[in-house]
């Protein structure tokens, strides 16, 4: 898996990215790297522009000026290959309410060409991890929300991506299931996978191995939850959130 | 491509778990054909009539019972006052008023014919006119009768109308074949285009543009199954065309289908461009319903084009229905063959590539 070649080690790279929309700019001239395997964690306060980056980086939007690279492809003009790599899980984790759960994941699956037998095996094998074989044919739209996140989390990742973009995927549950999320996603990392996380909750900050802190569209610190809690003197994760967005000028 | 597989079978599914689009594709054209028909019809029956007769003659008689005989015209009542009767017109009673002037039968004997009065209400102007030429040709025929018994020798009528094609005038036969038309934009028109704003609407449609599949592969899947639906919803009004007003085509049923399917491909590239610049199923269903009040309004569904201003004439050749609404009378009840139809045929062919092009332009992966 890992080689010496550090482009390779390098799973993201992002130089200056930058996405306006007419005279705002949402992401403003953002530059960091991504290690391959790493979880990374994605921070900053409602409105900061955490989402339109990620949506950049997956080829959902395009940015505005800047240059970066995700999975070796370019961000700006490879968005079409750069998701054959990627798995995405949006905060409204889109699956089809009116599909059972094991037909999202043969849909999902299907789509990036895994064989349906070998896709059957998956699905049944995370189901069983879950213990939520039971519910294979219940259809989406009748599940708790808990369950939802945790569903549309296995269908990102389904087709075994190199690299997993959340975006607040635990949003509105229980600290129970937020817990066994967190489970699952370490779960994916110790397989190899890249995980790119956006989150609110500092707590979960603190299972990240690195994490970036994005205020008002620029990127404000970048280190592991250790050294900026040294750095800035806190206790907690929640004191650096707060004395780095004390100045941003957007949020609710 | 695997995916289009998988799309489709996603597809075929959602649409099979909707409560109501199945139903809608199997009762909406057996309803339509069955009350539509019926009621969108510019023949006047029963046109009220008071006639005043100051004659009161054998000819004044005759006049009076082949009103009552007749199918269009209803014989409201006879007086001997012109405003007794202009009462019952005021009242809304009666339609049209017949005044016979004294004397009338003598001046034919005498040479010179009076005039008969004929006074409508045109309020209803289709109603009114057809009604009082109803009335004038019941006269006419009254007049020749008796004048063929006076004179045996004289020829009978001087102009000679024939029907064609449609010889009972009946408005249900021209009506029938443009129902489909309404039919066709409805299932494929509409529905695709709510289908695809409700992804966005769920946010379902980010999921899928975050995978590799391409635009096209995604839209295609969609199309086929109200591709599908919309022949289904034809070939059951076809059935019901025949089973109640027995009325089956003249001409060859594959033209008709050669028509449709290009009809479906250009309407579903009308819906596809509304649902690319709508983001909320509010904002599709105006467009399309703004689209689709031009369309029956202006195609020649109802009116004919020939009698519209002339620049209305020149816009309608923008509008798909046309051809296809012309299509479908001349084959139907005419028996013209795609030969005969080609112009028509090759408007709608280019109008398909136009607003498929438009589509796949107005379609963003990304934004």
């Amino acid at each position: 898996m890992k080689t010496n070649d550090n482009k390779q080690q390098l799973i993201i790279q992002v130089q200056n990215l930058t996405k306006q929309f007419g005279a705002f700019t949402a992401v403003d001239h953002i530059s960091f790297d991504v290690k391959r395997g790493e979880i990374f964690g994605f921070l900053g306060a409602n409105g900061a522009g955490k989402t339109t980056a990620m949506r950049m980086l997956c080829g959902l939007s395009y940015p505005t000026s800047g240059s970066g690279s995700v999975a070796g492809f370019d961000v700006v003009k490879e968005g079409e290959k750069i998701k054959r790599h990627i798995g995405y899980m949006s905060q409204r984790f889109s699956l089809y309410d009116d599909l059972t759960v094991q037909e999202n994941m043969e849909l999902f699956g299907g789509i990036y060409g895994v064989k349906s037998s070998e896709l059957r095996h998956r699905a049944t094998s995370m189901l069983t991890r879950l213990d939520f074989l039971s519910e294979k044919d219940t259809l989406v739209g009748s599940l708790p929300l808990g369950w939802k996140q945790k569903l549309a989390f296995v269908v990102a990742t389904i087709h075994r991506p190199e690299i997993v973009f959340l975006d607040e995927p635990t949003g509105g549950v229980d600290p129970i299931t937020r817990r066994q999320f967190w489970e699952m996603i370490y779960e994916a990392s110790s397989e190899g996978t890249t995980i790119f996380v956006t989150t609110h909750y500092m707590d979960e900050a603190e299972y990240c191995n690195r994490i970036s802190m994005m205020v008002d569209g620029k990127i404000k610190a970048l280190d592991t939850p250790g050294n900026l809690k040294k750095k800035y003197a806190a206790a907690s994760m929640d004191e650096v959130f707060r004395t780095l967005a004390r100045g941003a000028q957007r949020g609710d | 491509m695997p995916a289009l597989k998988v799309l489709l079978k996603k597809e075929l599914l959602q649409f099979k778990r909707n409560s109501f689009l199945p139903r809608l594709v199997v009762a909406f054209p057996i309803m339509i054909m069955l009350i539509i028909p019926w009621v969108t019809t510019m023949d006047v029956r029963h046109v009220s009539v008071s006639v005043v007769d100051n004659d009161h003659s054998q000819l004044s008689h005759r006049i009076i019972s082949k009103i009552n005989a007749s199918d269009y015209l209803t014989l409201h009542s006879v007086t001997g006052s012109f405003d007794l009767s202009f009462k019952s017109l005021e009242h809304g009673d009666v339609d049209a008023i017949l005044e016979i002037p004294a004397d009338y039968e003598k001046s034919f004997v005498t040479g010179s014919a009076k005039k008969v009065s004929i006074s409508a209400n045109s309020v209803n102007a289709t109603k009114g006119s057809l009604g009082s030429q109803y009335l004038a040709q019941t006269l006419a025929a009254s007049v020749k009768e008796m004048r063929a018994s006076l004179s045996p020798t004289q020829v009978g009528d001087l102009v000679l109308i024939q029907n064609r094609y449609n010889p009972t005038l009946e408005y249900r036969n021209f009506m029938i074949p443009a129902i489909l038309v309404i039919l066709i934009i409805i299932i494929t028109g509409f529905l695709p285009a709510l289908n695809l704003v409700g992804e966005k609407e769920a946010g379902t449609i980010e999921q899928i543009n975050v995978t590799p599949v391409s635009r096209f592969t995604f839209t295609l899947a969609k199309l086929i199954v109200y591709w599908v639906a919309g022949l289904i919803v034809i070939s059951i009004a076809l059935v019901v065309a025949w089973l109640v007003y027995g009325l089956t085509s003249v001409g060859s049923l594959l033209t008709i289908y050669a028509g449709a399917l290009l009809f479906i491909l250009v309407i579903s590239g009308f819906g596809l461009i509304a649902s690319n610049i709508s983001s909320t199923m509010q904002q599709a269903v105006f467009f399309m319903f703004f689209l689709v009040m031009v369309f029956m309004l202006m195609s020649g569904l109802l009116t004919p084009i020939e009698s519209m201003p002339k620049w209305a004439q020149y816009a309608t050749y923008v509008l798909p229905p046309r051809y296809f609404i012309s299509i479908m009378r001349s084959v139907f009840l005419k028996g013209a063959t795609f030969y005969d139809m080609r112009f028509n045929f090759l408007a709608l062919a280019i109008l398909a590539v136009v607003m498929n092009l438009g589509a796949a332009i107005t379609y963003r992966k990304r934004s």
